[in-house]
């Protein structure tokens, strides 16, 4: 056999140590708490309306950025214009901004001081300490994964599809309905795992515009603060478990739509 | 059918300009010219993909510049084909009757001989993923002619295949075009696959149209260097002209006719000159003696390139010929054409 050159031996070493690196805490923690904690943990009410609320609020996150950002994707998929580059680096701006600056800033137009505020006021609508604050700080901090997981979702489509279909006698609609949707479907249900995994991760923005109701990771930061590790360990656990079963099963239905074409 | 009146398109960093067209009904009609010509770009405005900035245009006496493509009745089939990759053969075949009011009776009977002149019965149940380019074409075709369109336009189906296919597919796209009433309209940059289907054709450069006519007359009588060059006029020379004589740096050429006052090229095609040891005691009236400078293998023909005073005449002969004449380079030879071989512009 050929001699492996010192370059292999660094590449291998250095994937080594990375998937250590990520993998050696995650089992740690997976494996601290007992089985009669876990179960204890999961009986506990608190628990499971943070982690039910992390999930859902999350779930609507990705759906306003599905019915808001599908759209906007197609239009920046599919057409080239001045200042295209620029509303393409306001979507991401909400990747790159720390997390509790994107909590101050929805908190400042939610105020009675601001006329978006007031507005939300009159129509009996609370951002602060509110549900409808936490959907909004999510879709805030998912919707460029959204967006751009569909935007590269609809560039892989052939604008020629599009236009034969249109020439076949087909509307705008029709062929939005029986092409692009059935080709691009895939890269939405990928926008919407990358969307909502983004959401339910948030902690930092959620915090400032509500600590009530707790979301699952506000929760576990207070279970920490107030009892230490051992008390957060179990909570971090279910939430890890049942986010990973979520998007598992989502894989899994694409997986098997893309063998069967 | 189709008329095109003064269209103007400007696409920023391309533009098509002042686009003069007329196209007969069953014609079929070629869109010549080298790519970047604007040709695609004509095909797209045509079937309203594309917007017109000015300019009008008409398909069977109707203006459909204002009308989206899918009222226009203009099917397109694209170079790559593009097939819907998430449906099968069948489904992409009758996809355009879900659009079109068409009584079942007869989108059956339309299916079944599309089916059949397209040979396609046996793929109908696959996905165009597995299927071969030639395959790919035919179901294009036939997901095009299903809604019975007054036009089809063409980008340049045949480039895609193998040549060994391309002979085949070209004749089977002649007899679908003989036996529909549809005007085909198609773009190639190939130059004999135009000579062996079109009736007419226009060549496009730069977004212009240069010349308009039957396929014959573009071969024949090219209006400018561009036409010339592009059809593959290999002796193009400019000369001045006196009476029935042309002069090309010096050397005097015969032209048994006087030619417009406002030519000042000729141009006569490799396959029209002669080449022969002794000067030929023919009815041609120009015969010159050279030099071989060069012979290139073509595969089924040799290039020969002949000096004469100083200017170089290119001839094609084949190889027989070549050892006939025992041609090397630095051999004298002689070379004659007739008059009626010169063509001016």
């Amino acid at each position: 056999m050929i001699k492996k050159e010192p370059f292999f031996w660094i590449t291998v070493s250095c994937g080594l140590v990375i998937m250590a690196f990520i993998l050696i805490p995650l089992i740690q923690m997976l494996a601290a708490p007992s089985f009669s904690i876990l179960k204890e943990t999961i009986q506990d009410k608190n628990v499971v309306r943070s982690i039910w609320l992390s999930i859902y609020t999350a779930g609507l996150a990705a759906l306003f950025a599905f019915i808001f950002g599908t759209p906007l994707a197609y239009i920046l998929a599919r057409t080239s214009f001045r200042g295209k580059q620029l509303i393409e680096s306001i979507i991401d701006l909400p990747i790159v901004i720390p997390h509790p600056v994107v909590g101050i800033a929805i908190l400042s137009v939610a105020g009675k001081g601001h006329w978006l505020g007031q507005i939300f006021n009159e129509l009996g609508i609370r951002i602060m300490g509110s549900v409808t604050g936490i959907v909004v700080v999510l879709t805030f901090v998912g919707l460029p994964f959204y967006v751009n997981a569909v935007k590269n979702g609809f560039e892989s489509i052939p604008p020629r599809l599009e236009n034969v279909s249109r020439s076949l006698g087909a509307s705008m609609f029709s062929t939005f309905a029986r092409i692009t949707f059935p080709l691009a479907w895939r890269s939405m249900l990928i926008g919407i795992i990358m969307c909502s995994a983004r959401a339910i991760s948030e902690f930092g923005a959620v915090v400032i515009v509500a600590y009530h109701p707790m979301i699952a990771p506000v929760l576990l930061y207070e279970r920490f603060e107030a009892y230490g590790l051992r008390y957060s360990q179990p909570v971090a656990v279910w939430l890890v478990s049942i986010c990973l079963i979520l998007f598992l099963v989502l894989r899994i239905l694409t997986l098997r739509s893309t063998e069967r074409s | 059918m189709i008329g095109i009146d003064n269209v103007n398109i400007c696409l920023g960093e391309f533009d098509l300009r002042d686009i003069n067209l007329t196209i007969e009904k069953n014609e079929f009609f070629i869109l010549m010219g080298p790519t970047g010509a604007g040709k695609t770009v004509l095909l797209e405005a045509i079937a309203g993909l594309i917007r017109v900035d000015t300019g009008r245009i008409a398909v069977g006496g109707r203006d459909v510049t204002p009308l989206p493509p899918e009222k226009r009745g203009i099917s397109i089939v694209y170079q790559d084909y593009s097939l819907f990759p998430h449906l099968t053969v069948r489904d992409n075949i009758t996809y355009g009757l879900h659009f079109n009011k068409i009584n079942k009776n007869e989108a059956g009977k339309r299916f079944d001989r599309l089916v059949d002149e397209l040979d396609l019965a046996h793929l109908l149940h696959r996905l165009p993923t597995n299927l071969s380019g030639g395959e790919n074409q035919r179901v294009a075709l036939a997901r095009a002619l299903i809604v019975n369109p007054q036009v089809l336009l063409l980008d340049e189906p045949l480039s895609a295949l193998d040549p060994g296919f391309r002979e085949e597919l070209r004749k089977g796209m002649k007899k679908l075009h003989q036996h529909t009433d549809v005007t085909f309209l198609m773009v190639t940059h190939d130059f004999s696959e135009a000579l062996s289907l079109a009736d007419r054709a226009a060549v496009m450069d730069k977004g212009t149209i240069k010349q308009v006519g039957r396929m014959k007359e573009i071969f024949q009588k090219p209006e400018s260097t561009f036409v010339a060059d592009f059809v593959g006029m290999k002796n193009l020379f400019a000369a001045s002209f006196h009476d029935t004589k042309a002069t090309i740096d010096g050397l005097e050429v015969d032209l048994g006719r006087s030619p417009d006052n406002s030519h000042g090229y000729i141009a006569i095609r490799p396959e029209d000159i002669v080449l022969s040891t002794e000067k030929l005691s023919s009815s041609m009236r120009n015969s010159f003696r050279g030099k071989v400078t060069d012979v290139t293998d073509q595969g089924l023909y040799y290039e020969v390139s002949i000096t004469v005073e100083g200017v170089i005449f290119k001839s094609l002969i084949t190889k027989s010929a070549l050892f006939d004449l025992d041609m090397v380079e630095g051999s004298d030879i002689c070379l004659s054409f007739k008059a009626t071989a010169i063509h001016t512009f």
